[in-house]
């Protein structure tokens, strides 16, 4: 009945779980380049700023101008520490509200200057905490979609690691999307998914390899452009190298959508987001009404007779059930 | 107090009845549908189907549904426990829906209006491309019509079986609100029970408007998440409608009751900017004309946004922004 993007409709393998299970280790490796070991080998220069000039700075969200090829242009990276201390002090790449909105203040400034974004993504997800909620960490990603929508310079996205779900997509709106061979990206994380669909947090594996999460899939279900690949083992045994493609990746990403003007830059980045997904238009009007009319009561309805019921109401097309939904079904 | 039933357990099916979970009164069930199905002794809002929310919000017979035949493919090949075709088809089958979200126009005391609405009854009211795409649509209809948009949502967030497609219907939801920025047109955003994860991280926290139902369980994240990965359980009360208003990031929490009166109260204060005034005019001085965004997005979009969204840019003179109810009516 439904057609697939991605090649394979049955469960995934063992094979094609472990196979997963090791690209989402490698995402996480701690030795793994994060934005701060890359931007100096990528950029001449780079000006972090802090701040989102109403609560506090949040180390889990860096940020600033940088020289590019002597081209200003404005960086945002999740950022993970690679010990525990640095961990701790980095919320380990999670943000707050507060992060985002420094991201938003840079973003408008790069908007302002006319200057290009380049973000990096590394994150698990946004921090779910009760301080975020009560900062309101929803409106805080929300509002920085929304902005990165509407920005009028070229922006390019490279997932470094880990893009977790809508804290990876608050910088994550992109003219351009790479990602690095053994980065991931899913809606949820695999444990996440694995507590809510499987009931268990050691399903993880099953739940990675079922998301099509890694770099490769990405590619093929249309949400990334392009892998850029890594050298050796993998990013964490050579920083240097891997500076060097991000680097190549992004000048090429960059010299593609600066070509276009600022107008075809926004209809072609909504036409992107517009696209994306698997919608199937049926001929159906609607979905058989639980009672259709009789031909007494429609000609009765027509002719205005006495005795016949009125039309039904939406509520009686679609009632309540007995019961209040399934949360075990529900998102993330 | 003990109930008693007034008739043998067979003459009275125990789904007659339904017991409030927050004071655990027995609430005869068609009393409770009479009632907005809000428990009659404390208040509690139970949670509505789309069409329970359509008859509650809309006139009476002004709805109409649009793209109904939109439905989910299986992009992921997605098998959890069950595939995700035969979870599709179970909600398709409980709910008579074709997905958790129905979208159309509609009048509020005659006032025209694009709404959309979640059934979380249907896999968690949780968004995937169908449900984006309905909402979407909704506001690009709210655009070129220049009507009101309202989205009444009741989401557990992204649908994990369709991976980051799902996660990317944040973004292909909250595009159209630039531009709805950027032409005049409101958004009024309804919060119910319960709104969290993806969808509250996108278009339902960026109502001009939002109002919430009482008690409401409206977060970031669902509490089996923040315990899954913070390790650290959420204190009592907070993801309710009434944190949030208290936070700031709620304008009103609305009892059901009074829902429809307030939507069409807050449809004649915040109408659709007028053409006439609006931000085609460019450069020029206007005096009640839209600022900020507008004026500023607009004016870089340029005639591009009307040549690609089709606003109708030749100002009809004389024309008033409720035109279009005129035309509905």
């Amino acid at each position: 009945m439904s057609e697939s993007i991605v090649q394979g409709m049955a469960p995934p393998s063992p094979e094609a779980v472990e196979a997963a299970w090791r690209r989402v280790q490698l995402a996480r490796h701690p030795q793994r380049p994060r934005t701060l070991d890359l931007i100096p080998r990528i950029f001449d220069d780079f000006l972090e700023m802090h701040g989102d000039r109403s609560f506090r700075d949040d180390a889990a969200i860096v940020g600033g101008p940088a020289l590019l090829e002597g081209r200003a242009v404005m960086v945002i990276g999740h950022q993970k520490g690679n010990d525990t201390e640095s961990n701790i002090f980095r919320n380990f790449g999670s943000p707050h509200p507060e992060g985002f909105r420094k991201a938003q203040r840079l973003m408008r400034l790069a908007d302002k200057l006319g200057m290009p974004l380049i973000t990096f993504l590394d994150t698990a997800g946004a921090f779910p905490g009760p301080a975020a909620e009560e900062r309101g960490q929803a409106e805080a990603i929300a509002s920085s979609i929304k902005l990165m929508t509407g920005l009028q310079v070229p922006i390019v996205v490279v997932i470094l690691g880990e893009g977790g779900s809508g804290g990876a997509l608050a910088i994550g709106v992109g003219d351009a999307v790479l990602a690095l061979e053994n980065a991931v990206y899913s809606v949820i994380s695999p444990e996440g998914c694995a507590a809510i669909l499987w009931r268990s947090p050691e399903a993880a594996p099953a739940a990675a390899a079922a998301m099509r999460m890694t770099a490769a899939e990405q590619l093929e279900l249309g949400v990334i452009d392009t892998v850029i690949d890594e050298p050796g083992e993998g990013a964490h045994a050579d920083h240097a190298a891997t500076a060097k493609a991000v680097k190549r990746a992004v000048l090429a990403a960059l010299g593609r959508v600066s070509q276009l003007d600022t107008e075809a830059l926004l209809t072609t980045r909504y036409a992107r987001l517009r696209g994306i997904g698997l919608v199937r238009e049926t001929e159906a009007a609607r979905w058989a009404r639980p009672e259709a009319p009789s031909l007494r009561r429609r000609i009765g309805r027509l002719l205005g007779l006495p005795g016949i019921p009125r039309r039904p109401r939406w509520s009686e097309i679609w009632p309540s059930g007995e019961d209040g939904g399934d949360r075990d079904e529900g998102g993330a | 107090m003990p109930i008693k039933f007034p008739f043998s357990r067979r003459a009275a099916p125990t789904d007659a009845w339904t017991m409030c979970p927050d004071c655990e009164s027995q609430i005869f069930n068609r009393q409770l549908e009479r009632n907005l199905r809000v428990c009659p002794t404390c208040g509690h809002h139970f949670r509505m189907s789309v069409g329970e929310r359509i008859d509650l919000l809309l006139d009476e017979g002004s709805f109409v549904e649009r793209d109904a035949g939109l439905e989910s493919g299986d992009p992921l090949g997605f098998h959890d426990q069950k595939p995700y075709p035969d979870r599709l088809e179970a909600s398709r089958i409980k709910t008579g829906l074709r997905d958790a979200a129905v979208w159309g126009t509609g009048r509020i005391d005659g006032q025209v209006v694009a709404i959309g609405l979640f059934d979380f009854r249907f896999m968690g009211g949780s968004m995937g491309s169908v449900v984006g795409e309905k909402i979407a649509r909704c506001f690009e209809a709210a655009l070129t019509e220049r009507i009101p948009a309202i989205v009444v949502s009741a989401s557990g967030g992204a649908r994990m079986q369709e991976g980051t497609l799902s996660l990317l219907q944040l973004a292909k939801t909250t595009a159209p609100l630039t531009r709805l920025d950027a032409a005049g047109v409101p958004f009024i955003s309804v919060l119910t029970d319960p709104t969290t994860g993806g969808v509250l991280a996108s278009f339902a926290s960026l109502g001009d408007l939002i109002v919430a139902e009482p008690k409401a369980l409206i977060g970031f994240a669902g509490a089996r998440v923040a315990s899954g990965t913070v390790g650290e359980e959420l204190p009592e009360g907070f993801q309710t409608a009434e944190f949030l208003l208290e936070h700031g990031f709620v304008d009103q929490v609305v009892p059901r009751a009074e829902l429809r009166t307030v939507l069409s109260r807050a449809l004649r204060l915040l109408p659709v900017a007028p053409v006439e005034d609006g931000w085609q005019a460019g450069g020029e001085a206007r005096g009640w004309g839209p600022i900020g965004v507008l004026s500023g997005i607009a004016e870089r979009f340029g005639d591009a946004v009307s040549e690609r969204i089709g606003i109708d840019v030749e100002p009809a003179p004389g024309r008033a922004p409720e035109a279009p109810d005129e035309e509905h009516r």
